[in-house]
C-alpha cells in the first residue's frame, strides 16, 4: 500500500481509494479492473484510471474483489427475558465488519401487544449510536390484530421497511395462528413487502418439551429432541400453502434441515415466489454437539430451529444453495454468554437461543461451497450479498461492484486458510459453536462506506458510523411475479338465474356456538368484532319475521316432490 | 371327500386360515367347470315339482348375458323342507361359487347357518331343505364394508335425506353389507349421549350390521374419559378429529397432539377430516366478498394445497405422538401423494378415498344448474383436475391407499338451497354408498388396475383389518359372518337418480354407465337382494363392537413404543455462575384459544415455558446488592469451574 502524492491526511484516505490489480466478481461476471472511490462511492471502474492526487492505493494483486456481504439475519437486540444478548450492535457489527459482511438487516422484535413503530425507534437509536456498518431492519409481528396494518403501512411508506416476519413457534408468546398469517400475508402483498416466516409448529414443539421435561431430560439434548425436523417441515410446507393462498411472497429463515429445504425446493418448482435462508451454523455444523457431556458447550448451541442432528445436513444444505434452491445466507447471530444460558441450566426450555455466525458466515461458505466446487465465485457472490440485496429491494446500491453502487467491497484471499476460535474472534461469548474449524478464504481487506475497516488483520470501525439503508416497497426481483398473478388470479362466479325453487326451512336452533378461537395462537382482538360474520354457520341467512305460512307445523326434512307452480327449469335434472 | 369331519387336515383348512398361494381354476381345490353338477344332490331333480311352483324359489331371469347358466336359488319341498320352515332363511347352501378372499380365488360350495359360514369345501354334507344358490362359478366375494357413512346426520336442524334406514339399503343394494357411520356430537355434548342417540337412531332402522366412529367436536379432560368408556365398554376403536370447520369443530394442534397421545395409550385409530379451517375462513370471506355466492365458490375457497397441508400436518403430529393416523376422505392428488410419500417413510397412516373422489370431479361446480352443482358439495370437494379419479384408483390399486368408504351424506335440493345465496351454508355431502363397489369394480378391476383379490381387499378386508373387525367380517371363512355378495363381473347399469335407492333427486354419478354389479347380496345369512329386489328388514342390523389395539395396525405402534425411549445426556451439575433473570413477567395472553382444555388450567404453569418453575424465589442474602439486568462474570469467584471450561 502506498500513497501518491505527499499529502497524507486521514480525512482523505477515508474518502478516496482505488484498488488495484484486483479481479472484480459481480454475481454475473467476473473481470480484472481497477476501481476508484469517493464519498462512499464507487466512482469508476476500468483501467488507467484517471484519479486525483492524494489517493490511497490498495493493492489486490492475486484476490478477489467481491461486493460486501449482507447478513440479513441478525438479532442483536432482541433481550430475551429481560437478558440483552452479548453482543449487541458494536460487537455485532465489529464482527461482521471482520469477517467481510458490509450491511447487516436485524430483527425488531417489539414485546406482543406493544406497538411497532416504538420498537422500530427504540431499534433505530440504538443501531445509530452503535452499529460499525449499514444495517436495515425487518420488522417481527409478535402479535397480529387489524389495528397493526396501519402500523406496517407507516413502516413501509415511511420508515424503509420492506420485510415483516411471523412466528409460527413460541406459543403464547409470539405465535400467530394460520388465520392470522393469512391475514398478515395479504396485508403484505397489499403493502408490496415479503412476509418472512420462523417455521416450527409450536404446538407440537410445546408438546413435545412438556413430555420431554416430564421424562426427567432436563438438558441441552431435550431442545433438540422437543424440536423434531418434521416440526420444522411442516410448517414450512403449511407457510407456503398459506403464501400460495394468499399470493404472497414468502422468505424461510434459518432453513435448518434437509426436509426443510426439499419442502421449498419442491414449493420452487411448482412455481412459488419462496425464498429459503439457510444460516452460518446449519452450513457449518450439525446437531451432534447437543449430546456433549460439557452442559455448557452443548447449551452454546441451542437455538431454534435446532441444528439438525443428520452429519449430512450442512453438506446437502450447501449443495441446494448452490444449485439456487436455497438463495440467501444469514447468520441469525444472537449470542448469549454461559451465565446467561445458564438460566435454564435445569430446564432447556429456559435457554436463551441463538448462536454466533456473523463473522465466519463468507468464510464457511467459501470452505464449503466454493473450495469443494459446488459453486464459482459469482455464485458465492450471489449467495452472499446480490440475492439479498435483489429480494429486499436495495439492489444495485448494495450487492454489486458497479459505478454508483455503494463502496462497501472486500478484498478476498481465496487460497488460505483461517482457523475459528474463541479465543480470535471478534465477538464477546466465550464459546464459538466453529472452535477450530479451519476454512480456506477469509478478507484481507474490507471497505465500509469507502473507508478501510480491516486491513492487514486489524480492525479501525468507528462506533456509529453505520447508516440505516431504507428499503423501498414492491421488489422487482420478487414482486413482478406476484403482480402478474394478482391480475390472473381473478375468480369468476358463474352467471346463474335466481334458484327459485323450494327452500329447506332452517331451525333456528343452530349451533349456538360461541365465535371460539379455535386457531394456534392468540386471537386478534380486531376480529372479534366481526365475529358474527366470521362464524359460517350462524351468518346472514335467516328467515326472520313471521311467515304467512307460521300456523303450519313442518317436518323437519320435508322433501318437497312436486312444488307449488311445478318444477322449475333450474332445479330439474339435468 | 365325504363329510368334513373325515377330510385330511389341508381341505379343512380351506379358504378358512392363513393365506395360501392364489389358485384360479387351476391345482388341485378347483374341479373342472361343471363337475361338481351330478355330484352333489340336487333337490329339484328329486323333488317332484319345477322350481318355477317352488315357494321361495326364484329364478333371476335379469341376466342379459346367456352364454353363463343363470343363477339358480332353490328350495325342496317335502319332509325335510318342513323341518325348517320356521327358519327358511337361516341355512343357505351357495353351490360352485368361485370365492374371493384377499389373498386367494378358489372354486367351492359354501354352507351358512345361523347368520354365520359353517362349511366350505366341495360335496358338503347339508342339512335336507336348504335353500341352495347355484353360482355356476361366479364370484362370491365377503360383503363389503362402506368405512365412512353419515346417515341421518343433523345438520343445522336439518337431517341428512337418506336415514339408516334408506342409507342401509341403498348400501345392500350395492352389495355393502356393513356399514361404519359417524356419531356427531354437538360441541358441548357429551359423546356417550350423542353415541346413545346414534345407537338407538340405528338399531331401530338399520338393515345391515353397523359400527360407529365417533367425532371429537371439541376437548377437554371430560372427553378423554368418555372416549375410554366408549373404547372399554362401547367396542368404538376409532375417534375422527377435525382440522376444518373453524370455530364449529376444529381443534388446534395442541389438541390434536394431546387427542393422539390419548388415542395411542387407548389402542385406538385416529382419523382426521384434514383441512386447514383457517385458510378456509379467509378464503370463503374473500370469495364471497368478490360476489361469488354459487357453487364453485366452495370449490374455490377450499384448494387442494390446503387439503395436502392439512394432511402433511396431521402427518407430522402423528409421527410425533406414534399413532396411527386414517385420513377420511381423500380427495385429490396432492394429499394422495402426501399420504403415499409418508407411507415410504415408514408413518403408520391410512387413506380412504371415497366413492365421489373414485368417480367423478369436480367440473361440475361450474354447472349452470345450480341445484345439480350444489349436489356435489363436499368438503374436502371433488377436484376440478379431471384426471384425479384415475389417479386415486391407481394408488388404491398399489396400495398407498388401503380402504374406501362413501362419505354418504345426502340432502335434497331444497335443503341444500338454504346456501342458495351463500355457497358456505349449503350442506355438504354426497351420495356413494350404493354405487361405491360397483364404481370400484368398473374404474379398477375391468381396466385391469386391480384383480379381484385386490378388490376384495379395498371394499371389505382392509377395513375390516383396521378396525379389528377380522376374520368376522371381511374374509369369506368357516365361522365368518355370513355376509357375501355373489358378484356379476358382466353386468352393465346405468347409474340414475331414477333407479337409486338414496332419497334423494340428485345423483352425483348420474347417467355413469358401470360394469359389475351384485346378482345376490346375503347378509346375516338372509338374502336381501336377488333379482334386483331388495328384502330388507328395518331394525335387523345389529352393532358391531371393535375391539382396540388392531394387531394390523398396532403391532408397529408398539414396536416404536418401546424403541423410542428417549434418554437424556448424564452431566454434572453447571455449576458455573448464573445470570439473574429480572422478574419481568409477561403479562400471559389468554393461552391461545378459548377451546383449550380446561384440564389444563391447573398446570398453567407449568405449560408456560417462559414462566416455569424456574424462579429465585424467598430472600436471597444479596438481596440488597443492586443488580445490573444483563452480568457477564468473566472471572467468578472461586476461579472458572472444570465444567463450563471449554471442551
Amino acid at each position: 500500500m502506498s500513497f501518491q502524492g505527499k499529502k497524507n491526511i486521514p480525512r482523505l484516505t477515508s474518502d478516496r481509494l482505488i484498488i488495484k490489480g484486483g479481479k472484480i466478481v459481480n454475481d454475473d461476471q467476473s473481470f480484472y479492473a481497477d476501481v476508484y472511490i469517493e464519498d462512499g462511492v464507487i466512482k469508476q471502474i476500468g483501467e488507467n484510471l484517471i484519479v486525483p492526487g492524494g489517493v490511497k492505493t490498495v493493492d489486490a494483486y492475486g484476490h478477489i474483489v467481491i461486493p460486501g456481504g449482507i447478513d440479513v439475519n441478525t438479532s442483536l437486540q432482541a433481550a430475551h427475558l429481560g437478558m440483552n444478548p452479548a453482543d449487541d450492535f458494536y460487537h455485532g457489527t465489529r464482527a461482521a465488519l471482520a469477517g467481510g459482511t458490509t450491511m447487516i438487516i436485524d430483527h425488531v422484535l417489539p414485546e406482543p401487544g406493544s406497538s411497532l413503530l416504538a420498537a422500530y425507534d427504540q431499534w433505530r437509536d440504538i443501531a445509530d449510536r452503535r452499529s460499525c456498518c449499514d444495517y436495515s431492519l425487518h420488522m417481527d409481528i409478535t402479535r397480529w390484530h387489524e389495528g397493526l396494518a396501519e402500523e406496517v403501512e407507516a413502516l413501509v411508506k415511511d420508515k424503509g421497511v420492506n420485510s415483516f416476519l411471523v412466528f409460527m413457534a413460541y406459543k403464547d408468546k409470539y405465535q400467530s395462528s394460520d388465520s392470522q398469517i393469512y391475514e398478515v400475508f395479504g396485508v403484505l402483498r397489499d403493502m408490496g413487502a415479503i412476509a418472512q416466516v420462523h417455521a416450527e409448529n409450536g404446538d407440537i414443539v410445546e408438546e413435545e418439551q412438556k413430555r420431554i421435561l416430564e421424562l426427567g431430560i432436563t438438558g441441552p439434548e431435550g431442545h433438540v429432541l422437543s424440536h423434531p425436523e418434521e416440526v420444522e417441515t411442516e410448517a414450512v410446507y403449511r407457510a407456503i400453502t398459506i403464501a400460495k393462498q394468499a399470493n404472497c411472497p414468502l422468505y424461510i429463515t434459518k432453513v435448518m434441515s434437509r426436509q426443510a429445504a426439499d419442502v421449498i425446493a419442491k414449493a420452487r418448482k411448482k412455481g412459488m415466489v419462496v425464498y429459503g435462508e439457510p444460516i452460518t451454523a446449519s452450513l457449518g455444523m450439525d446437531g451432534s454437539h447437543y449430546w456433549s457431556k460439557n452442559w455448557a458447550k452443548a447449551a452454546a448451541f441451542v437455538m431454534s430451529p435446532p441444528l439438525s442432528q443428520d452429519p449430512s445436513t450442512p453438506d446437502y444444505l450447501n449443495s441446494l444453495l448452490a444449485c439456487g434452491d436455497l438463495q440467501v445466507t444469514g447468520s441469525a447471530h444472537s449470542t448469549f454468554s454461559t451465565a446467561q444460558k445458564a438460566v435454564g441450566k435445569d430446564n432447556f426450555t429456559l435457554i436463551p437461543e441463538g448462536t454466533n455466525g456473523i463473522e465466519e458466515r463468507m468464510s464457511i461458505i467459501w470452505d464449503k461451497a466454493v473450495a469443494t466446487g459446488k459453486m464459482d465465485e459469482n455464485e458465492f457472490v450471489a449467495v452472499t450479498s446480490t440475492n439479498a440485496a435483489k429480494l429486499f429491494n436495495i439492489y444495485p446500491r448494495k450487492g454489486r461492484i458497479a459505478v454508483g453502487s455503494d463502496a462497501d467491497l472486500v478484498i478476498w484471499n481465496t487460497k488460505e486458510t483461517k482457523t475459528f476460535s474463541a479465543t480470535t474472534h471478534n465477538l464477546t461469548v466465550e464459546l464459538n459453536i466453529f472452535e477450530g474449524m479451519e476454512c480456506r478464504g477469509y478478507p484481507v481487506v474490507v471497505i465500509s462506506q469507502g473507508r478501510i475497516v480491516l486491513e492487514g488483520g486489524q480492525l479501525n470501525v468507528i462506533e456509529g458510523s453505520g447508516r440505516f439503508v431504507p428499503r423501498k416497497a414492491f421488489p422487482d426481483f420478487v414482486y413482478k411475479r406476484i403482480k402478474a398473478r394478482s391480475r390472473m388470479a381473478d375468480a369468476r362466479g358463474v352467471p346463474r338465474g335466481n334458484y327459485d325453487g323450494p327452500v329447506h326451512d332452517v331451525i333456528s336452533v343452530t349451533k349456538s356456538v360461541p365465535s371460539t378461537p379455535t386457531t394456534r395462537g392468540p386471537q386478534c382482538p380486531g376480529k372479534t368484532v366481526m365475529a358474527a360474520g366470521r362464524n359460517l354457520h350462524q351468518s346472514g341467512f335467516t328467515l326472520s319475521g313471521n311467515q304467512m305460512d307460521d300456523h303450519i307445523p313442518r317436518r323437519t326434512a320435508q322433501r318437497i316432490v312436486a312444488p307449488p307452480g311445478g318444477r322449475s327449469n333450474i332445479t330439474s335434472l339435468s | 371327500m365325504a363329510a368334513t369331519e373325515d377330510v385330511p387336515a389341508f381341505f379343512k383348512n380351506m379358504g378358512s386360515g392363513s393365506p395360501k398361494p392364489r389358485q384360479k381354476f387351476c391345482g388341485m381345490f378347483c374341479p373342472v367347470e361343471g363337475s361338481g353338477d351330478s355330484k352333489t344332490l340336487d333337490f329339484d331333480a328329486l323333488s317332484a315339482s319345477g322350481r318355477s311352483v317352488t315357494p321361495g324359489g326364484r329364478v333371476i331371469e335379469k341376466q342379459g348375458d346367456i352364454s353363463r347358466p343363470k343363477v339358480e336359488i332353490r328350495h325342496t319341498t317335502g319332509k325335510e323342507a318342513l323341518q325348517n320352515i320356521h327358519d327358511k332363511s337361516d341355512r343357505l347352501l351357495i353351490k360352485g361359487a368361485k370365492i374371493v378372499n384377499d389373498d386367494q380365488s378358489f372354486c367351492a360350495d359354501i354352507y351358512m347357518e345361523d347368520g354365520l359360514i359353517k362349511q366350505i369345501g366341495e360335496n358338503l354334507i347339508v342339512p335336507g331343505g336348504v335353500k341352495t344358490i347355484d353360482a355356476h362359478g361366479r364370484m362370491l366375494l365377503p360383503g363389503g364394508i362402506d368405512v365412512h357413512t353419515r346417515f341421518q346426520m343433523p345438520d343445522r336442524g336439518m337431517t341428512a335425506a337418506d336415514d339408516f334406514y334408506q342409507g342401509t339399503r341403498a348400501a345392500l343394494a350395492g352389495g355393502t353389507t356393513m356399514i361404519i357411520d359417524h356419531v356427531v356430537p354437538e360441541p358441548g355434548a357429551s359423546l356417550l349421549s350423542a353415541f346413545e342417540q346414534w345407537r338407538q337412531w340405528a338399531d331401530s332402522k338399520s338393515c345391515c350390521d353397523y359400527s360407529l366412529h365417533v367425532d371429537i367436536t371439541e376437548w377437554h379432560k371430560g372427553i378423554q374419559e368418555e372416549m375410554e368408556a366408549l373404547i372399554k365398554d362401547h367396542g368404538v376403536n376409532s375417534f375422527l378429529v377435525y382440522l376444518a370447520y373453524k370455530d364449529i369443530f376444529q381443534l388446534t394442534d395442541s389438541q390434536v397432539y394431546e387427542v393422539f397421545s390419548t388415542i395411542r395409550d387407548l389402542g385406538a385409530i385416529a382419523q382426521v377430516h384434514a383441512e386447514n379451517g383457517d385458510i378456509i375462513a379467509e378464503e370463503q370471506q374473500r370469495i364471497l366478498s368478490l360476489g361469488i355466492t354459487g357453487p364453485e365458490g366452495h370449490v374455490l375457497s377450499r384448494p387442494e394445497e390446503v387439503e395436502a397441508e392439512a394432511v402433511n400436518r396431521s402427518v407430522t403430529i402423528a409421527n410425533q405422538t406414534n399413532c396411527p393416523l386414517y385420513i377420511t376422505k381423500v380427495m385429490s392428488r396432492s394429499a394422495a401423494d402426501v399420504i403415499a410419500m409418508a407411507r415410504k417413510k415408514g408413518t403408520v397412516v391410512y387413506g380412504e378415498p371415497i366413492t365421489a373422489s373414485l368417480g367423478t370431479d369436480g367440473s361440475h361446480y361450474w354447472s349452470k344448474n345450480w341445484a345439480k352443482a350444489a349436489a356435489f358439495v363436499t368438503s374436502p370437494p371433488l377436484s376440478p383436475d379431471p384426471m384425479t379419479p384415475d389417479y386415486l384408483n391407481s394408488l388404491l390399486s398399489c396400495g398407498d391407499l388401503q380402504v374406501t368408504g362413501s362419505a354418504h351424506c345426502t340432502f335434497n335440493t331444497c335443503q341444500r338451497a338454504v346456501g342458495k345465496d351463500d355457497f358456505s351454508l349449503i350442506p355438504e355431502g354426497t351420495n356413494g354408498t350404493e354405487e361405491r363397489m360397483s364404481l370400484i369394480w368398473d374404474k379398477c378391476v375391468v381396466t385391469g388396475k386391480m384383480d379381484e383379490n385386490q378388490f376384495v381387499a379395498v371394499t371389505s378386508t382392509n377395513a375390516a383389518k383396521i378396525f379389528n373387525l377380522y376374520p368376522r367380517k371381511g374374509r369369506i371363512a368357516v365361522g365368518s359372518d355370513a355376509d357375501l355378495v355373489l358378484w356379476d363381473p358382466d353386468i352393465t347399469k346405468i347409474i340414475s337418480a331414477k333407479s337409486h335407492n338414496s332419497e334423494v333427486e340428485y345423483n352425483i354419478f348420474e347417467g355413469m354407465e358401470v360394469r359389475g354389479g351384485p346378482l345376490v347380496v346375503i347378509s346375516q345369512g338372509k338374502i336381501v337382494l336377488e333379482e334386483g329386489t331388495l328384502h330388507t328388514t328395518e331394525g335387523s342390523g345389529r352393532f358391531v363392537a371393535r375391539k382396540p389395539f388392531p394387531d394390523y395396525v398396532y403391532k408397529r405402534i408398539k414396536a416404536r413404543s418401546r424403541l423410542a425411549e428417549l434418554r437424556g445426556v448424564p452431566r454434572g451439575l453447571y455449576d458455573g455462575p448464573v445470570c439473574e433473570v429480572s422478574v419481568t413477567p409477561k403479562t400471559l395472553t389468554p393461552a391461545s384459544s378459548a377451546k383449550t382444555s380446561p384440564a389444563k388450567q391447573p398446570s398453567q404453569p407449568v405449560r408456560n415455558l417462559h414462566q416455569s418453575g424456574f424462579s429465585l424465589s424467598g430472600a436471597q442474602v444479596d438481596d440488597n446488592i443492586p443488580r445490573r439486568n444483563t452480568q457477564r462474570i468473566v472471572a467468578p469467584p472461586g476461579g472458572r469451574a472444570n465444567i463450563t471450561s471449554l471442551g
